[in-house]
């Protein structure tokens, strides 16, 4: 890139500000966070070393592994919870509702959650499927169980279904736009060339959505990965992930040097997801031109 | 026509909303013909031909294709297959895909063989050899258009529809393409139903022009017939440009009629055996091609004493505005080239031209424009 003399004093006020922002406040802890997680701990503080031992702690001590499967298991659940809901639920959107008043009725309820504190989302789960909740209320009151359970709640499943509803607008909004975009004549064509709706669906429409699908289902996964609330609101005991661990170490384990290690891994494994999804996205993409 | 009908429209009609965009129509297309649906946007030309390809369903009346009912089939029940106007080819799948795609369906079950052969074959029909592997949004218009016409025609659909085929391409590619729509037709032998608002198209093309306006049909005809015979002031002007001329009956005298314009400037008109009666001082509407306007006399032509207004240097020829002596209203007169000495023609010079008693049109006033 070549600055002419008359440009740089604009570019340089232009950009100088989110460049340091950029800088001081993410380059410059990702440098610290890396290195960190070579340190050694000495009881009780830690020391600047140059060793892989944190890193190797958390591959064989099963405590960790556990955790790290947990939550890529759990991320992964509830990126295939967002789809299944969220894609028929854009499908609808686009397809089925032709008034555009109620369209945009519609999808402005699936996204006004997100003004809704996170908090209090998640929280509204706890009230829904606890001992004394909604769900048990409504189950002992139709005479389908004569006990309240307890089994709704503080479990993996929990942790899914309240991370799902959670983060399902983030899937449904990218697969809207890009539902939305499809040209009408494309669906069109493809009737008129004998090709009836359901392999239409298969044929036209679904290879044209990949790009919102990737989009929504990284998001989603990146989003319930790093997720710390969830586990602590609904999970109980089993329900760790990593985020949590992070926290601990940081926190009542001292143990910075394996929590950087561990948020290097974490930032790591995200890299990687995005790094396919753009891949798989650019894949199937077409200029709808 | 003699043929069988391969589609048959009786009383269809479509509402969206308050708007009717196609009031009960009736329309016959034979077996082999090319028809063509003329007229301005919102005529309801495209919702006839949506109709008929079954991506809108009628209020009222049936539709037949090929002696089936098909009123209330989804298109893809139908033995008709569509050019789009922006060709709506799927951006996903390359040249070979798009054209082999209908004949993947059940109903259409080749084996592969059969179908890379139909599909090869239907490249060949338009010229596009060596494109099968290229995506759609790597060629240009033209090809794209072609790419569209081999993908609807691999079928072998009784009935071909074609939405503004050649809209989207420019003037050169467009005539290059009309030569290729008719070789197609002819080589096909598939009835071809096209919509355009371009009437030059439809006068090249079309074995049947049918003209239409406000959701209803004007009229219906060959193409010369429709140039030569419009029925209304609206035909008359929408097939080749027309003046149109209030003008009050006068009497019958002989073999012609005659109608005094509004200056008082007497016409004489050729009688024809389909002329209505007309009355003493009945209000009619006359017509005079610009093509039809000559500048010198020939026979018993009616001479029109004019003033010239603008000239308007056409290549082949003179456009000329001109305004009638008494007239308030100025018409227009092409005049080839070779016919009048250029430097005779000035704006604000007297200039008389001719017409002859055949070349006046005659419409009953309140079809006005």
């Amino acid at each position: 890139m070549t600055v002419t003399r008359r440009s740089l004093k604009a570019f340089v006020a232009l950009f100088s500000l989110p460049f340091t922002w950029a800088i001081v406040f993410m380059v410059v802890p990702y440098l610290v966070m890396i290195s960190i997680s070579f340190w050694s701990r000495q009881f009780p503080l830690f020391v600047p070393d140059f060793q892989f031992g944190n890193f190797i702690q958390l591959f064989s001590d099963p405590q960790y592994t556990t955790v790290i499967l947990r939550t890529l298991k759990i991320a992964l659940l509830v990126m295939a919870g967002a789809i299944l809901l969220g894609y028929p639920l854009a499908y609808f959107l686009v397809f089925t509702v032709t008034s555009t008043r109620w369209r945009n009725l519609l999808y402005m309820s699936v996204i006004v959650p997100l003004w809704v504190s996170y908090l209090l989302r998640a929280y509204t789960w706890k009230i829904i499927l606890g001992t004394n909740g909604a769900l048990n209320s409504l189950m002992v009151s139709t005479g389908l169980i004569s006990e309240p359970l307890s089994i709704f709640l503080y479990n993996q499943a929990s942790m899914v279904i309240t991370l799902v509803y959670i983060f399902i607008p983030f899937m449904v909004m990218p697969l809207v736009t890009v539902l939305d975009n499809i040209p009408k004549a494309l669906i069109e064509a493809s009737e008129d060339l004998g090709v009836g709706p359901f392999m239409t669906f298969w044929k036209v429409i679904f290879p044209l959505s990949l790009g919102g699908l990737v989009a929504g289902a990284t998001m989603t996964f990146c989003l319930s990965f790093g997720d710390f609330v969830a586990p602590v609101l609904v999970g109980g005991p089993d329900g760790t992930m990593v985020a949590n661990l992070l926290q601990s170490q940081f926190g009542a384990a001292l143990n910075w040097p394996l929590g950087s290690a561990l948020a290097t891994l974490v930032l790591v494994l995200v890299l990687i997801v995005l790094r396919l999804s753009s891949r798989f996205d650019r894949a199937g993409h077409v200029s709808l031109a | 026509m003699t043929q069988q009908p391969i589609v048959e429209l009786s009383g269809v009609s479509k509402n969206y909303g308050q708007f009717t965009a196609l009031h009960a129509t009736d329309l016959e297309i034979g077996e082999g013909e090319f028809v063509t649906l003329l007229g301005p946007s919102g005529c309801g030309k495209t919702t006839t031909l949506r109709l008929i390809a079954g991506f809108e369903f009628p209020d009222t009346g049936a539709i037949g294709i090929a002696g089936k009912d098909v009123t209330a089939a989804p298109p893809y029940h139908r033995p008709v297959n569509t050019v789009f106007q922006d060709y709506a080819l799927f951006p996903h799948m390359t040249v070979a895909e798009n054209i082999g795609y209908g004949l993947s369906v059940k109903a259409h079950r080749l084996s592969a063989g059969e179908r890379t052969e139909r599909v090869r074959e239907a490249l060949e029909m338009v010229g596009l050899e060596t494109m099968e592997h290229r995506m759609p949004g790597a060629l240009s218009g033209g090809q794209r258009q072609r790419v569209a016409m081999a993908r609807a025609i691999v079928r072998r659909p009784k009935l071909l529809l074609l939405d503004e085929p050649l809209s989207a391409l420019d003037v050169k590619l467009r005539e290059g393409m009309q030569v290729e729509l008719k070789r197609l037709h002819r080589e096909l032998g598939i009835t071809f139903l096209m919509v355009t608002h371009d009437q030059a198209e439809a006068l090249a093309l079309s074995d049947r022009i049918v003209v239409m306006d406000q959701g209803r049909i004007a009229q219906i005809g060959r193409p010369f017939d429709l140039y030569d015979n419009p029925k209304t002031p609206y035909v008359a002007d929408f097939i080749g440009a027309t003046n149109l001329v209030p003008a009050t009956y006068v009497r019958r005298e002989g073999a012609f009629d005659l109608v005094a314009l509004a200056g008082g400037l007497v016409l004489r008109r050729l009688a024809r055996d389909t002329d209505p009666a007309y009355a003493r001082n009945q209000p009619l509407v006359a017509g005079i091609r610009p093509e039809r306007v000559q500048a010198s006399a020939a026979g018993d032509a009616n001479a029109m004493a004019t003033r010239v207004v603008e000239t308007l240097f056409q290549g082949d020829r003179m456009r000329l505005e001109l305004l009638p002596e008494g007239e308030r209203k100025s018409v227009f007169a092409d005049i080839p080239r070779t016919g009048v000495n250029r430097a005779a023609i000035s704006p604000g010079q007297a200039f008389q031209v001719f017409v002859d008693p055949a070349d006046v049109m005659l419409f009953e006033a309140g079809k006005a424009p």
